[in-house]
């Protein structure tokens, strides 16, 4: 489903990325761990296209489509959700306004009419519920004001609304009491888990794997990957740490 | 008194950024016209104006315990300048919000001098500069608070968002303060569209030409949060959203 082949990538002339090889399948929820500046969000930038990140060497294919060909909105619209590690804020722009327009863009790059407001109210509600959280919280502006935990929270109701079929989640589990946690991890099975979808996860700690269960688990180190295991690895990272298992 | 003598120049600090050309070819009978209004004691006036091209200004006197409102979008060119000058009573209040909105050469402008002539009396100006290709916002205002007038409180605030690298924004607050007992606050910054907002739209599937204008609009809304009225602040905003051309988004 999503192919990555000897990505290189820089910021502001500074190579972050450096051969970096990475296959998951539809179906597979891949877990990348990594040390402190590894280049974890970085990849998740440069799949997501931001700009200032700038590739240059290697592929991404997604779905048999050149990602890197694609606006970052267009991206999104191909079924690619990138869940932050640090969600912005947007002042003045309230969450529904927000999410409504996301939903009918990516509606209408795919030819679909566009969700009325009460069908949106409707989808808005149901995920929301899903990951308990406040409907009243999106007549608030885009995470202003929200704390670490409902951010991430907020994050995964985009996704549910969105509904995507590959999901890089930066740090989702980072901030999350251990309710949330379990109600986060439970979310993201829930919308994320099915033949046809697959997820990247990035996360420092086991605790969060627990809830969602990885096939595969990476180790990405200096802008690579040097390591490649099943859900063990993660297991014996946590007990050894990054130096004695790389 | 001879007009010609009271034409003014760049050289005058009221027109430090004003278009020389026109001013040049101004005719001095028009500049001295002053639209005076009157709000009376107690009373209450809400403005709401689409700025047009010239120069256009206003004398208010605000009496006792009165409001007056004015809400003003300035989108019009080559050179549009708005002035306002205002007289507030004991415990008076003036509330202004204006946008400059504009791109190609546009000088468009805003003017005002708020006089806190009594105690008690209190203001609060919000302006939003959006300009593009070379065009320029300014924002001069002038705050003054004579000796008896204690409790005041006046406010200003300047933002601009600058769409593209040739435009420009310039602000000028000016406080005069001779009373001790006084609030006073202005800020001013200048700046670009927030970039990483806009990439976390892109991210959610919102294309760029979208998502700029839903930070505009959000940014916009500011001037306009103080018109009570929920139509009718809908109406302006959308109003000097319209003046949004192709080439800004
Ligand atoms: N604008 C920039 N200019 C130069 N270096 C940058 C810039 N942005 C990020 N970096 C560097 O890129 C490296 C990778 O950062 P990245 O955020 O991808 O790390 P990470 O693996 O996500 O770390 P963490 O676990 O702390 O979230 C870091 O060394 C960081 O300092
Ligand atoms: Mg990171």
């Amino acid at each position: 489903m999503l192919k990555i082949e000897n990505l290189h990538a820089e910021i502001d002339g500074k190579q972050i990325l450096n051969g970096l090889t990475l296959e998951v399948g539809a179906g597979e929820v891949h877990a990348i761990m990594g040390p402190n500046g590894a280049g974890k969000s970085t990849l998740g930038y440069v799949l997501g296209g931001r700009p200032g990140y700038e590739v240059t060497q290697g592929s991404v294919t997604f779905n048999g489509q050149d990602l890197l060909e694609l606006e970052p909105h267009e991206r999104a619209a191909a079924g690619m959700f990138l869940g932050f590690q640090y969600p912005v804020e947007i002042p003045g722009v309230s969450f529904a306004q927000f999410l409504r327009e996301a939903v009918n863009a990516q509606r209408k790059g795919r030819g679909e009419e566009a969700l009325s407001g009460g069908e949106f109210l409707k989808l808005a509600k149901e995920k929301a519920g899903l990951l308990r959280l406040d409907m009243d919280m999106l007549k608030r502006p885009v995470n202003v004001g929200f704390s670490g935990g409902e951010k991430k929270r907020a994050e995964m109701v985009q996704m549910g609304i969105l509904d995507p079929s590959f999901a890089v989640l930066d740090e989702t589990d980072s901030g999350l009491d251990i309710d949330a946690l379990r109600i986060v991890g439970e979310g993201i099975n829930a919308i994320m888990r099915a033949p046809d979808k697959a997820v990247l996860l990035i996360t420092h700690y086991q605790r969060l794997l627990d809830y969602v269960k990885p096939d595969v688990v990476h180790v990405l180190a200096k802008g690579r990957i040097v390591k490649t295991g099943g859900p063990e690895l993660a297991l014996e990272l946590e007990e050894q740490g990054y130096e004695a298992v790389v | 008194m001879n007009d010609l003598a009271t034409l003014p120049t760049t050289r005058d600090e009221d027109w430090r950024y004003a278009d020389p050309d026109w001013l040049a070819a101004a005719d001095p009978a028009v500049l001295a016209q002053w639209r005076e209004l009157e709000v009376p004691a107690g009373g209450a006036i809400s403005e709401t104006r689409d700025v047009a091209a010239g120069v256009e200004r206003l004398r208010v006197h605000v009496g006792r315990d009165a409001r007056f409102a004015l809400f003003c979008i300035n989108a019009a060119g080559p050179y549009a300048r708005a002035e306002v000058e205002v007289t507030l009573e004991e415990g008076a209040h003036f509330e202004f919000g204006g946008v400059t909105i504009g791109g190609g050469d546009a000088r468009q402008e805003f003017v005002t001098r708020v006089v806190h002539a009594h105690p008690h009396a209190t203001s609060n100006q919000t302006v939003r500069a959006v300009q593009w290709g070379r065009s320029i916002g300014n924002f001069l205002g002038r705050i003054e608070v004579v000796r008896d007038a204690q409790k005041t409180d006046a406010a200003q605030n300047f933002r601009a968002i600058l769409l593209e690298k040739g435009a420009t924004a310039n602000a000028k607050p000016e406080l005069e303060i001779f009373a001790d007992d006084v609030k006073c606050a202005h800020g001013a910054a200048i700046g670009a569209l927030d970039q990483t907002a806009a990439f976390y739209m892109a991210a959610r599937g919102i294309p760029p030409e979208v998502a700029r204008k839903l930070l505009i609009r959000a940014f916009v809304a500011d001037a306009f949060a103080a018109i009570e009225d929920a139509d009718l602040r809908e109406q302006m905003l959308e109003k000097a959203l319209a003046a949004l051309g192709e080439e800004a988004l």
